[in-house]
C-alpha cells in the first residue's frame, strides 16, 4: 500500500514545525518560573580559593546563588561514565570525580562554579558576573600528546599522567610479525580533528519541584529521556525514579551531544528544591561551544602491511584520544569499543592490533559525536587504503575489491561479526554512478582551466543497533541495549505507539507509522506516536548510535506480533473460524476464502467490551516488547569524491559526491535519502571547514561561528545517493541503520579527493584553503628539489 | 546586555548634542557590530544615539562623476541603487557581497568605516578611490582617517555625515573571504582614478586598510594582471591567525590584485 514500508510518505511532524507549533524545551513556561545563569571558569585548570556571592545576592530580583559546596553537601553525587574500559594490564579505568558545579578545582573554561537564580534571565546573567571567584592559575595542557608527556600539568589525582586507560584490542605479537613479513608497508600519522556539534537548538531545562508530594518534573533536551532519569535517581541522587518525570519533548537535534546528562541539569534539579521555584536554564551559543561535549579529537599512528599480492596481511594502529576534563557519560566507549573493533573495515585483514590511551585534558569533555568511534575508525581505513594504493602504484578502487570481505557471516579479529553484505556492489553502483572510467577526461579538461582534479574513495563499514545487552554488558557497558515498544489499540481501531526511541529530527513519526500501517492495513492517520515522557512510555533507552530503525522498530513489530496474535484469537471467536484461517489486510480481520470478516475498529470494540472474546482472554488490546537484538548490525557502503581545487588560493570545490550505502531495508527513501545529505553535509563540514582550536592556555578561540565554520549550502554540492541493499539477518524487518553513514563514510573519500587532486599526501582536516594551498607549495617546492 | 539609554536623533546637530550630553555614547548605526558586542557585554555605553533615522545621512546621490553616500545607508541600498551601479559597479558589487541578507539590511556604511574592522569591505574601497569623509565638523581624507586597527581620525562625538568620491575610470574589488565568518581574508579594492591606479587592501595587514604602492607603480604604466605578476607581495606585516598564517595571507592579495584587475 501506498503508505507503507518503502513509500515516500512526507513528513507527519513537519506541519507543527512549518506553523511555528513546535514545542522545544525553551518554549515550556511554568508557573512561578525563574531563570539561571552559571558563574562559569574562565581559566582552563585553577584552584578554587573561595566563592564571594554577597555582592550577587544583594542585587534586586536574585533569589539564590549557590555553590558546589552546598550541592555536594546536600548529597548530590558526581556525574558518572557509564562504560567501564578496562587497561591492558587488568586495571580499570581512572575516573577522575566531577561534581556537576566545582568544589575545590576548575579543569576547563567554562566549568560551572555556581548557580544564580533569579527572577529574569538578565538578572540571573548580570549577577553571575557579580560573583566574585578567587582562582589560583594552575599550568594548562590541552592537547593528548602533550597530556601524555612527562611533566604534564595533571588534572585529576587518581589518574597520573593523565592516563584515564591503556586499552588494547587485537593481538600485538601475530600482528608485528605478519607486518615485519609484509612485501609493502604504508605508515601514516593521522588526526581526526575536533569538533564542536552545534546542533541548531542549544540545551535546555525546566526543572520544577513539587513540594506537595516531593516529587520533581523535568523538561530537557534529551536523546534519552529514560537513561536521564535513571542516572539522575540512581547516581546524582537528584530524587528517586518514581518522583522524577523526565520529558525531552521536540528537540531540535542532538548528534550525540544530548545523550549526555549535564551539570546544567542537575544544577537546576537541584536548585528548584532549593529555591521552591522552577528553574529554566537556555544554553547561549557561546555556552554551546564551550560546554556541549565535543567529538572526535584522535591522533593516530597506523601501519598497514600487504604481500606481494597486495592483499592486506596486517594493520597496526595506535591512538591517543583527548577524553577533555572529565570522563562524559560514554567517553570511554567512544574510542574503543566503536573505534578498535571496525579497524577491519570492509577488509579480510587476519592481523590486527590496535591501541589507545585516553587522555585528560583541560578542555570541555568529549563523547559520542554522530558516528562515534566509527569514523575515525574509517577515516584510518580509508586514508591507509588510498595511499597504500598509491604507494604501490596500483588502482585504490582494485586494490581494495582484492581484499573485501565476501563470505557472510565474516568474524574479523577485533570482535565483531560482519553478518552480511556485497561491497563489490555498493563499489560497482558508485563507480559507474560517478563514472570513475572518465575522470582521467575531467582532470584533464580541469586542468585546461587551471584547476587541479582530484577523486577519492571511501569504503566504509559501521557498526550500529548496539547490542545484545549481554555482549555489551561483557564490555563494560553500565545498561542493556535493548528497545521497548507498546502498541495500543484503542476501543475505536486508532493505534498508539509508545516507543523507548526518541525522534530530535529523525522522522519516527512517519516511518514507525509506516510500519503499523503496512501490517494492519490502516492509513497512517490512525496511527499516533508517543515518546520522550518517562510519565507516559515504558523504560527505553533512547536515540543514538542508528539504533531506532534496527531495534526501535523492531520492538514494535515485535510488539505488534502479539496484538496480532490477540487480533487473531477474537477474529477466530467472533467469525466461527480456525485461528490458521485468519487473515489481516485492509484494516479488516477475514476468514481466508470466504467473505466473512471484522473491521479493524469492530475487533478493538469486541477487544474492549470483552462481551464476546474467547473464554479466560483477558480484555483490551495493548502489548508490549522488549526487544535485544542478537547482533549489531553493519551499514556499509560506497562514496566517491571528486574535488577541484583551486592552486592558486588552496580552495576545494567539491564537484561531485556519489553515495552507494547498504541499509539493508529502507522503510522511507526520503527520510534516508535526507539521513545521508546530512551526514555527508557534517562529514564534508568536518573534512573542509571545522576545527575546534583551544589556545595554549586553554582558552576555546573557536568560540562563535566568527571561528568555527559550519557547512554553507554554497560548501556543498548536488549529492547522487544510491542505494544497493543486502538483507539484514540479525531482526525481523532486515534494517541497518542509516543516520551516521554519511559523517562516517565522506571524510576520507574527501581527503582522498584532495590529496589526489594536489599531489600531496600530508593534509590534515579541515583541509582549508590555507592548508591545501601550504600542501600545494610544499609538494612544490619538494618536486623542485628532487 | 547590560542596561543603556536608547536615543533617536533626528538630525546632525541633535546626534551631536546628544553625544556630548552622554556620560559614555555611542552612536547607533545598524548596529551590525555594535549590538552583538554589548549582547556579549564585551561594550557598555551609557548611552545610544540612533543616526539611522536622520534624512541628511540617508541615500546615494550620483552628480555626473560625482558620488555621495550618506553614512546611514544601508547596504543593501549602496547594492540596490542603479545610479551608482551606472558610475561605479565596483561598490555596488562590494556592498552585494557584505555579511549577509539580515547585515545588509541593516548594516550601513558609516558604521563599518567608524568602526574600521581590519577585514570590513568597505575601507578597502574608500583608500583606493580616494574618498572624502565627511563629519559634522570637518573633511577627512581617506588616508587620514583610517589610523588603524579599530581606530579611525574621528574625535570622540564625531558623526559622519556622508562620503564622497569621484568615479574612477575602471575599478573592481576582489575578495577572498574567511570560511566562517565571511569577512574578507584579503581583499583588494583597484581602482583606475584621474590621480593614478591606486590599490587598497583590506582583511590581510596587521594595522588594518593599506595601499600596495608597489602594485600602484606596476599598473600605472600598464593597467592589465599581467603587470601584477613582477610585484611580489611580502608576509612582513600580514595579520596570523588560527584561519592562515601571513605568508598565505601576503599570497592571498597577490591572487586577488590580479583577479580584481582581470575583473575590471
Amino acid at each position: 500500500m501506498s503508505e507503507g514500508i518503502g513509500a515516500r510518505v512526507l513528513r507527519k511532524e513537519d506541519k507543527r514545525f512549518l506553523i511555528g507549533k513546535g514545542r522545544y524545551t525553551d518554549d515550556i513556561i511554568e508557573q512561578n518560573q525563574a531563570y539561571a545563569a552559571f558563574v562559569r571558569s574562565p581559566h582552563a585548570h585553577a584552584a578554587v580559593k573561595s566563592i564571594d556571592a554577597s555582592a550577587a545576592e544583594a542585587m534586586d530580583g536574585v533569589i539564590a546563588v549557590l555553590n558546589g559546596a552546598q550541592l555536594t553537601g546536600d548529597g548530590i553525587g558526581n556525574i558518572i561514565c557509564g562504560w567501564g574500559v578496562t587497561s591492558k594490564d587488568g586495571s580499570p579505568m581512572n575516573m577522575g570525580a566531577w561534581s556537576a558545579l566545582a568544589t575545590d578545582k576548575v579543569r576547563y573554561v567554562g566549568d560551572a562554579v555556581a548557580i544564580v537564580v533569579a527572577d529574569s534571565l538578565a538578572t540571573a546573567r548580570l549577577a553571575a558576573e557579580m560573583v566574585e571567584v578567587d582562582y589560583d592559575v594552575l599550568p594548562v595542557v590541552v592537547n593528548s600528546v602533550d597530556g601524555l608527556s612527562d611533566g604534564a600539568p595533571q588534572l585529576h589525582e587518581n589518574a597520573p599522567g593523565n592516563l584515564v586507560f591503556d586499552w588494547e584490542l587485537g593481538n600485538e605479537g601475530p600482528t608485528d610479525a605478519a607486518l615485519a613479513g609484509a612485501a609493502f608497508t604504508t605508515e601514516m600519522d593521522i588526526v581526526n580533528n575536533r569538533l564542536s556539534p552545534n546542533a541548531m537548538e542549544p540545551r535546555a531545562a525546566i526543572a520544577t519541584f513539587n513540594e506537595a508530594d516531593d516529587h520533581y518534573t523535568l523538561y530537557t533536551t534529551s536523546q534519552n529521556p529514560h537513561v536521564a532519569r535513571l542516572v539522575l535517581s540512581a547516581f546524582y541522587n537528584v530524587a528517586p525514579e518514581h518522583k522524577l518525570r523526565v520529558i525531552a519533548p521536540d528537540v531540535g537535534g542532538g548528534f550525540g551531544s544530548k545523550i549526555y546528562i549535564y551539570p546544567e541539569e542537575i544544577a537546576c534539579l537541584w536548585a528548584s528544591m532549593k529555591t521552591n521555584r522552577s528553574v529554566k536554564w537556555t544554553s547561549d551559543r557561546t555556552e554551546a561551544f564551550m560546554t556541549d561535549a565535543h567529538g572526535r579529537d584522535h591522533v593516530t599512528h597506523a601501519k598497514i602491511g600487504f604481500d606481494k599480492d597486495h592483499k592486506i596481511v596486517g594493520l597496526k594502529v595506535d591512538t591517543k584520544a583527548n577524553l577533555g576534563a572529565y570522563m562524559s557519560l560514554f567517553s570511554s566507549a567512544t574510542p574503543t569499543y566503536l573505534y578498535g573493533t571496525l579497524l577491519s573495515g570492509q577488509y579480510n585483514i587476519e592481523n590486527i592490533y590496535c591501541n589507545v590511551k585516553a587522555v585528560y585534558t583541560n578542555t570541555v569533555p568529549v563523547d559520542a559525536y554522530r558516528g562515534a568511534g566509527r569514523p575515525e575508525a574509517s577515516y584510518v581505513m580509508e586514508r591507509m587504503m588510498e595511499t597504500a594504493a598509491r604507494e604501490m602504484g596500483v588502482d585504490p578502487a582494485e586494490l581494495r575489491r582484492k581484499n573485501f570481505v565476501t563470505e557472510f557471516p565474516h568474524q574479523t579479529p577485533v570482535i565483531m561479526a560482519y553478518d552480511s553484505g556485497d561491497f563489490a556492489a555498493n563499489q560497482d553502483q558508485a563507480m559507474e554512478a560517478a563514472d570513475y572510467a572518465g575522470f582521467e577526461a575531467r582532470r584533464a579538461e580541469a586542468a585546461s582551466r587551471g584547476k587541479l582534479r582530484g577523486i577519492g574513495f571511501s569504503n566504509y563499514i559501521e557498526a550500529c543497533g548496539i547490542a545484545p545487552s549481554a555482549a555489551v554488558g561483557s564490555l563494560g557497558a553500565g545498561v542493556g541495549l535493548w528497545e521497548s515498544a507498546e502498541v495500543r489499540v484503542n476501543p475505536v481501531g486508532t493505534i498508539e505507539v509508545l516507543t523507548g526511541s526518541h525522534s530530535h529530527g529523525q522522522g519516527h513519526e512517519t516511518t514507525f507509522t509506516q510500519i503499523v500501517a503496512e501490517r494492519f492495513g490502516l492509513p497512517t492517520e490512525n496511527i499516533q506516536i508517543v515518546h520522550g515522557d518517562t510519565d507516559k512510555v515504558q523504560f527505553g533507552m533512547g536515540t543514538y548510535g542508528s539504533r531506532s530503525g534496527a531495534v526501535g522498530m523492531s520492538a514494535i513489530v515485535k510488539a505488534m506480533d502479539k496484538v496480532e496474535a490477540k487480533v487473531k484469537k477474537i477474529g477466530a471467536h467472533v467469525l466461527e473460524a480456525s485461528e490458521d484461517d485468519i487473515i489481516i489486510e485492509d484494516g479488516a480481520v477475514k476468514v481466508k476464502g470466504t467473505d466473512k470478516q471484522m473491521l479493524w475498529h469492530e475487533v478493538g470494540l469486541a477487544a474492549y467490551t470483552a462481551h464476546n472474546i474467547p473464554e479466560g482472554m483477558e480484555p483490551g488490546l495493548k502489548e508490549t516488547s522488549f526487544y535485544d537484538p542478537s547482533n549489531f548490525t553493519f551499514p556499509a557502503g560506497c562514496y566517491i569524491c571528486e574535488v577541484e581545487v583551486d592552486p592558486e588560493t588552496g580552495t576545494t570545490q567539491i564537484v561531485q559526491f556519489v553515495a552507494s550505502d547498504d541499509f539493508g531495508t529502507i522503510i522511507n527513501p526520503m527520510i534516508v535519502e535526507g539521513q545521508v545529505h546530512g551526514g555527508i553535509a557534517q562529514g564534508i563540514g568536518q573534512a573542509l571547514l571545522e576545527g575546534v582550536v583551544y589556545d595554549d592556555s586553554g582558552q576555546l578561540l573557536s568560540a562563535s561561528y566568527m571561528d568555527y565554520a559550519m557547512p554553507r549550502a554554497h560548501d556543498l554540492p548536488n549529492y547522487s545517493v544510491h542505494h544497493q541493499s543486502t538483507t539484514c539477518p540479525g531482526n525481523p524487518l532486515g534494517m541497518k541503520g542509516c543516520g551516521e553513514a554519511g559523517a562516517i563514510g565522506s571524510p576520507p573519500a574527501v581527503i582522498n579527493a584532495i590529496t589526489d587532486a594536489i599531489g600531496n599526501n600530508d593534509l590534515s582536516m579541515p583541509a582549508t584553503p590555507a592548508k591545501v594551498w601550504a600542501a600545494i607549495q610544499a609538494a612544490g617546492a619538494k618536486q623542485a628539489a628532487e | 546586555m547590560y542596561e543603556t539609554k536608547y536615543h533617536k536623533a533626528s538630525s546632525v546637530d541633535e546626534a551631536v548634542s546628544l553625544m556630548g550630553a552622554a556620560d559614555d555614547g555611542k552612536l547607533l548605526s545598524g548596529g551590525q557590530t555594535l549590538l552583538p558586542t554589548m549582547k556579549a557585554h564585551l561594550a557598555a555605553p551609557s548611552d545610544l544615539v540612533d543616526v539611522s533615522g536622520i534624512a541628511d545621512m540617508n541615500g546615494v546621490g550620483v552628480r555626473g562623476n560625482v558620488i555621495s553616500i550618506g553614512a546611514a545607508t544601508t547596504h543593501a541600498e549602496v547594492a540596490g541603487n542603479a545610479a551608482l551601479q551606472n558610475a561605479c559597479a565596483a561598490v555596488t558589487d562590494l556592498a552585494a557581497n557584505i555579511g549577509d541578507p539580515a547585515v545588509r539590511h541593516m548594516g550601513t556604511i558609516g558604521g563599518s568605516i567608524a568602526n574600521n574592522d581590519p577585514a570590513a569591505d568597505y575601507p578597502a574601497a574608500l583608500l583606493a578611490l580616494g574618498a572624502t569623509i565627511k563629519t559634522n565638523a570637518r573633511d577627512i581624507a581617506a588616508e587620514d582617517f583610517f589610523v588603524g586597527l579599530f581606530e579611525t581620525a574621528l574625535e570622540d562625538d564625531e558623526v559622519i555625515v556622508s562620503i564622497g568620491f569621484e568615479a574612477p575610470e575602471k575599478a573592481c574589488y576582489a575578495k577572498f573571504p574567511n570560511p566562517a565568518s565571511r569577512y574578507a581574508m584579503a581583499g583588494v579594492f583597484v581602482a583606475k582614478t584621474a590621480g593614478g591606479a591606486r590599490v587598497a587592501v583590506t582583511g590581510a595587514g596587521d594595522d588594518g586598510v593599506y595601499r600596495q604602492s608597489d602594485m600602484e607603480a606596476a599598473l600605472d604604466g600598464n593597467w592589465s594582471a599581467g603587470a601584477l605578476t613582477g610585484v611580489s607581495v611580502s608576509a612582513d606585516g600580514m595579520l596570523s591567525d588560527m584561519h592562515g598564517d601571513a605568508t598565505y595571507r601576503a599570497n592571498l592579495v597577490k591572487v586577488m590584485a590580479g583577479r580584481a584587475v582581470a575583473g575590471c
